[in-house]
């Protein structure tokens, strides 16, 4: 469904140059940190008004993972949805955010709607989103230590004790 | 602009000087803005970025009151904390409001009091039994979330469900619509202080979630959709409960319109309120009935139709102001779609399976297992380590009450995700929240929280 869209879309400016590959009829594209914003502003203004969705994804487990040529894998990764009201098409982007530095610019001057997202983001993986207006944590309380969806945040690891339960020995 | 939390608190050291050097802002950690009147021209491109923004009290920071400054002069702003635990936030939203005297200037939803990392919780749970955690996430329209996660999956595993599954999941479906809109009627009446309303409302869900109760065992969190179909057929007799619900309700809605659409006060606690124009609402990432009361005629099931969504006719409900009283017209509307919906896959709805042949994501029937042990151990099989899914990513969404809600789902080819991020469309929409807010009145807020109709459950995951 998305055939002729991506032949429009890689012809703009912005997005020549941008690795992509299709998923299941989907177009899905992997610009470089530096190059990310420049590739949203040319999707913005390609059409693509509503960002639906950003998230992260911590690639720990799978360093070596099949991405499109030209394409580093890093631990982290960001993955934007985007969304054309007029076409009804999605398209995703992924960056990769090395574990080193995880930063990546903020997107809240194309997409004011990011804002909550990539303070989720940042608050769930402690990837920084720059020039962010309010990068504090969202759902984990202020004073909370670590990020708890990286894949070394291991579950359970504040015990709960039950009532009747056998004391620690 | 703002350095949260950078400054430390002072000491209290020098507590002589301290009508020099500590401005009561300071304390607080955040620096003040001018109060901005509301209505000032707006950049460009629709929206002023630093309305959004940035009223945040580091609550690791401890306030000694006699460290502030009390007197306040006339003309200072106050900050007023609304929530967690007010009636009217439906469930655990605080939201900081910046006052002058009755005029909200800015406002902050903080959420975070319902966190129970269900996305997490996704990573360590099964394909099998991820539904029975994400249909905990947005409490009042269970059967979306499972759907979406379930669509999520069946397009990772590359298998077809069974039309009649289908067509049941769209009933269900739009019946949780139904009952999640009325439920809105109903918190948004009380709300603006219409009791009556309330318990009409909780009347009428009553009697779907009485037909939930029979089709899938629970009222709520039913864990009903799956991967590969519904966890069971529509129990004998459905037709009848089922049109006993689509001929009831619309009476009933008509009914709600008398209470409330033409009643004086409810009108003046709406109209005019909370407006929010297309631009700035498809900027924030609105969705639902915010975005198409503003006048942006969106909606999934129409726009990029799942399931059967293409095989039935209904229409989009749209507004045109954008205010308290659209959000408000669109739903009770709804409603009324929703029934015509129900009305029409009542006749289309064909016999078969009620879920997928496919051996490797579907239990043999539970009289299998008594007379064959590879039934047995295939069904021990499936529910304690579940199925395999083909690595790759996929994110899919659906129409839900709320606006779009996604699942995003990334497999590594075990047996759980690797990765479940659910876009929850109140999260986004929350965040429309300081635009609606901005420039009214502290009792026009009751109404404008009610009108986004959040569900915390779902905020915070």
């Amino acid at each position: 469904m998305t055939s002729n869209l991506d032949s429009d879309l890689l012809s703009f400016p912005g997005l020549a140059q941008v690795p992509s590959a299709t998923v299941r009829g989907g177009l899905v594209l992997f610009p470089g940190r530096d190059s990310y914003v420049a590739a949203l502003a040319a999707l913005r203004d390609a059409g693509f008004a509503l960002c639906s969705d950003l998230c992260a994804v911590d690639y720990l487990e799978h360093p070596d993972r099949e991405l499109p040529p030209g394409v580093e894998p890093e631990r982290f990764e960001v993955v934007v949805n985007l969304t054309s009201l007029e076409r009804a098409e999605r398209v995703r982007v992924r960056v990769q955010v090395p574990a080193g530095d995880p930063r990546l610019a903020t997107l809240f001057g194309l997409y004011p709607g990011t804002e909550a997202m990539e303070r989720e983001a940042f608050d769930m993986f402690g990837v920084v989103f720059e020039d962010h207006p309010d990068m504090t944590r969202i759902l984990m309380p202020d004073d909370w230590e670590g990020h708890p969806l990286r894949k070394d945040y291991s579950v359970g690891r504040i015990p709960v004790q039950f009532k009747e339960a056998p004391g620690p020995r | 602009m703002t350095e949260v939390g950078s400054e430390s608190m002072p000491t209290g050291g020098e507590p002589a000087e301290h009508g020099d050097t500590g401005e009561p802002e300071e304390i607080l950690g955040w620096e003040p803005e001018e109060p901005e009147e509301p209505g000032e021209p707006e950049d460009p491109r629709g929206w002023e970025q630093h309305d959004s923004a940035v009223l945040r009290l580091p609550e690791g920071i401890v306030l000694d009151p006699s460290d502030v400054d009390l007197e306040f002069g006339d003309d200072e702003t106050m900050i007023i904390n609304m929530g967690p635990q007010h009636p009217s936030t439906h469930g655990v939203l605080r939201i900081m409001l910046e006052l002058d005297g009755e005029t909200v200037l800015r406002s902050k939803p903080v959420i975070g009091y319902l966190h129970t990392g269900m996305e997490k919780t996704g990573e360590e749970l099964t394909y099998v039994q991820g539904a029975t955690n994400v249909t905990r996430m947005d409490y009042l329209s269970p059967l979306h979330n499972e759907l979406v996660y379930s669509l999520a999956t069946e397009e990772l595993l590359g298998i077809e469900v069974p039309p009649r599954a289908t067509w049941i999941r769209m009933l269900m479906c739009e019946l949780n619509r139904i009952s999640s809109h009325v439920m809105w009627t109903a918190t948004n009446g009380m709300d603006l202080a219409s009791t009556s309303m309330m318990i009409y409302g909780f009347r009428e869900r009553e009697m779907i979630l009485t037909f939930f109760e029979k089709t899938t065992g629970l009222r709520m969190n039913h864990d009903y959709i799956r991967p590969g179909g519904v966890a069971a057929d529509l129990p004998d007799g459905w037709e009848d409960d089922v049109s006993a619900i689509i001929d009831t309700i619309p009476g009933r809605v008509d009914e709600y319109d008398e209470l409330l659409t033409g009643q004086p006060i409810f009108r003046e606690r709406c109209e005019g309120v909370g407006i929010i124009t297309p631009e700035v609402a498809l900027a924030l990432g609105a969705t639902g009935p915010i975005l198409r009361a503003s006048g942006v005629a969106w909606d999934l099931r129409q726009a990029m139709p799942y399931l059967y969504y293409d095989e039935v006719e209904f229409d989009v409900i749209a507004g045109t102001v954008g205010d308290t009283f659209d959000r408000y017209a669109v739903r009770l509307n709804e409603i009324r779609e929703s029934c015509r919906i129900v009305a029409q896959i009542l006749e289309k709805l064909p016999p078969g399976d009620y879920r997928t042949q496919d051996k490797k994501v579907t239990p043999p029937p539970r009289a299998r297992i008594d007379d064959s042990m590879e039934a047995l151990i295939h069904h021990f099989k499936i529910f304690t380590r579940g199925f395999e899914v083909p690595a790759g990513e996929v994110y899919c969404a659906v129409e839900s009450p709320r606006g779009e809600l996604g699942c995003y789902l990334v497999s590594d080819g075990t047996n759980k995700p690797y990765r479940l991020h659910v876009r929850a469309p109140s999260f986004v929409n929350l965040q429309s929240l300081p635009a609606l807010l901005r420039g009214g009145l502290i009792a026009d807020a009751i109404a404008i929280i009610s009108s986004v109709d959040p569900v915390m459950g779902e905020v915070d995951r």
